[in-house]
């Protein structure tokens, strides 16, 4: 069991180590020709800013914001996504509008956002949430309209009628679908507020405002703060959305796995 | 022969208010290239409380449109579709629906599904368990009461679907072709399973199936209605009095299905002729 689990440890994080190590020579490679941080200096930023708390510090505030900005944005996409499944007045009138907002660019929404509410916290959250709920709302629409014929039929001959069939039956059909659409929501409202973060919080240190050297931000401290972002990132990603993926997909038989 | 197989017009009315009644029913569909298809032209029948009926007929009789009629999830064009005598207006579950695709969810284990079907007929939570329990005993699924749809063959999934369509114990189960997905031996297993839940319910449960397969139609039912290829008239009736539990190799059973699969023959020759001479 214990050789197995190595073994298992050894299959699953062997290629990503392999790749990262890669990526890691071919920096060390540019930093030694052009004018970049090594990756020795920049670890040595990264220490640094770990101990003196500048990292955990911008790291907590950021997550907090993204967190807020998230749950916003996924309950105002999966209610309008539903309205948009349920209501074909609804979905003819509000989905064009939600694919263009989609489709805009979230950078865009911060000029905006700073007339709206001024370099505040509100002008980078509302960024995040902008450049989420579009993809939440388009997500759980294609989800909900995808679930097969059957079930509904099958529902509806078992009793369930109005908001009970969406309860029993359509949502949790659709939620392999919902899933997909909050991994995607989560990618949107992280970079979002990187952007948001960078351009707007100067006064309001998140990591995206140590991305920005001309707040006098040392070099090697953005490529730590880089790191970090992508680190966060990755493992949100991964661990959380890609493996309650999984177990949905398994319970459900769509993943066969020895 | 006679006194095996008789033509219904030798028998007597069926009682005063029958379990379905179909009249004059006409259903249309449009095709996927906007053509209007009549599905069944002016059919009528009816099933008894009680009864075991099968509806059979060369593909594309419309047997399935009208179930899903009976069922409440089409509309008919023309005519009347009741139950004891009132109009269908929709699905519900006093008719339950077997379908020919397993048709149970797959986010809900097979005592979940079948609870689920329980509550959707407002059974109180703790009385839910004991009841999936039982049926998914009688269908002999009880050891798999935990396991995922998909960890199922095709027959144990369709078993357990009848078990969850039996359990909000319904007046009628509509049946549309529900063995026809499976291999030889499943179906024959699930037939027998059928054939028993039916006799089991004492005359208290009506069950209409659609079927194409003959043999099929004569091990199960008390009557087995002859359409006709689209557009679905009703072609012939015939009572079955062989004794149950029925199986294939029984005479009476046997002489049904020779007799059936002429009728049935002859009429997809005629719908050829037919064809041809349009």
């Amino acid at each position: 069991m214990r050789v197995s689990r190595a073994r298992w440890l050894v299959r699953e994080l062997g290629p990503p180590l392999v790749g990262i190590a890669g990526a890691v020579v071919v920096w060390a490679v540019l930093a030694a020709t052009t004018s970049i941080p090594s990756p020795a200096t920049v670890w040595t930023a990264f220490v640094e800013g770990m101990r003196d708390g500048t990292l955990p510090e911008a790291a907590t505030k950021t997550l907090i914001r993204l967190a807020f900005s998230f749950v916003v944005a996924v309950v105002i996409g999966t209610s309008l996504g539903l309205l948009l499944a349920v209501n074909e007045f609804a979905r003819r009138s509000i989905r064009p509008l939600v694919v263009a907002l989609q489709i805009t660019p979230f950078v865009a929404w911060v000029p905006l956002a700073v007339i709206w509410f001024g370099t505040s916290e509100r002008a980078v959250v509302f960024v995040a949430i902008v450049g989420s709920f579009p993809a939440m709302t388009l997500a759980t629409l294609q989800a909900v309209r995808q679930v097969p014929p059957l079930f509904e039929r099958t529902g509806r001959t078992m009793g369930a009628r109005g908001w009970q069939l969406y309860r029993k039956v359509i949502l949790p059909a659709a939620l392999p679908g919902v899933m997909a659409g909050l991994q995607q929501a989560w990618g949107f409202a992280w970079k979002a507020l990187m952007a948001g973060e960078l351009i707007v919080a100067a006064a309001h240190a998140g990591l995206g405002h140590l991305l920005d050297p001309r707040g006098g931000v040392a070099i090697p401290t953005v490529f730590a703060a880089l790191g970090v972002i992508l680190v966060i990132g990755v493992a949100v990603d991964y661990l959380l959305f890609g493996q309650l993926d999984r177990r949905i997909r398994r319970r459900r038989g769509l993943i066969v796995d020895a | 022969m006679a006194e095996t197989i008789q033509a219904l017009a030798s028998q007597p009315p069926a009682p005063a208010e029958p379990k379905l009644a179909v009249r004059d029913l006409v259903v249309t569909r449009r095709t996927a290239s906007g053509e209007v298809v009549t599905a069944t032209d002016r059919l009528t029948f009816e099933v008894a409380a009680g009864e075991f009926v099968c509806l059979l007929g060369p593909s594309a009789s419309g047997k399935t449109l009208l179930l899903n009629v009976l069922a409440g999830l089409e509309t008919a064009t023309s005519g009347d579709a009741l139950l004891d005598g009132r109009p269908i207006t929709g699905p519900g579950p006093d008719r339950a629906v077997l379908f020919q695709e397993p048709s149970l969810f797959p986010w809900l284990s097979v005592r979940g599904n079948v609870e689920l079907a329980l509550e959707l007929i407002g059974v109180p939570a703790d009385q839910r368990g004991p009841r999936a329990h039982r049926w998914l005993t009688n269908v002999h699924l009880e050891r798999w009461a935990d396991a995922q749809p998909h960890e199922l063959s095709a027959g144990m999934r369709q078993r357990a679907a009848l078990a969850r369509a039996l359990a909000a114990d319904p007046d009628v189960l509509l049946g549309d072709e529900p063995f026809g997905a499976l291999d030889a031996q499943a179906r024959e297993l699930l037939q027998r399973e059928v054939q028993r839940v039916w006799l089991e319910s004492d005359g208290r449960k009506t069950f209409l199936f659609v079927t194409h397969n003959v043999r099929e139609a004569a091990l199960l039912s008390d009557r087995v209605l002859v359409m006709s290829a689209a557009p679905g008239r009703l072609l012939e009736e015939f009572r079955i009095h062989a004794p149950r539990p029925r199986s294939l190799d029984d005479v009476l059973v046997a002489r049904v299905v020779t007799e059936i699969h002429d009728l049935l023959m002859q009429e997809v020759d005629a719908s050829v002729a037919r064809e041809m001479a349009r």
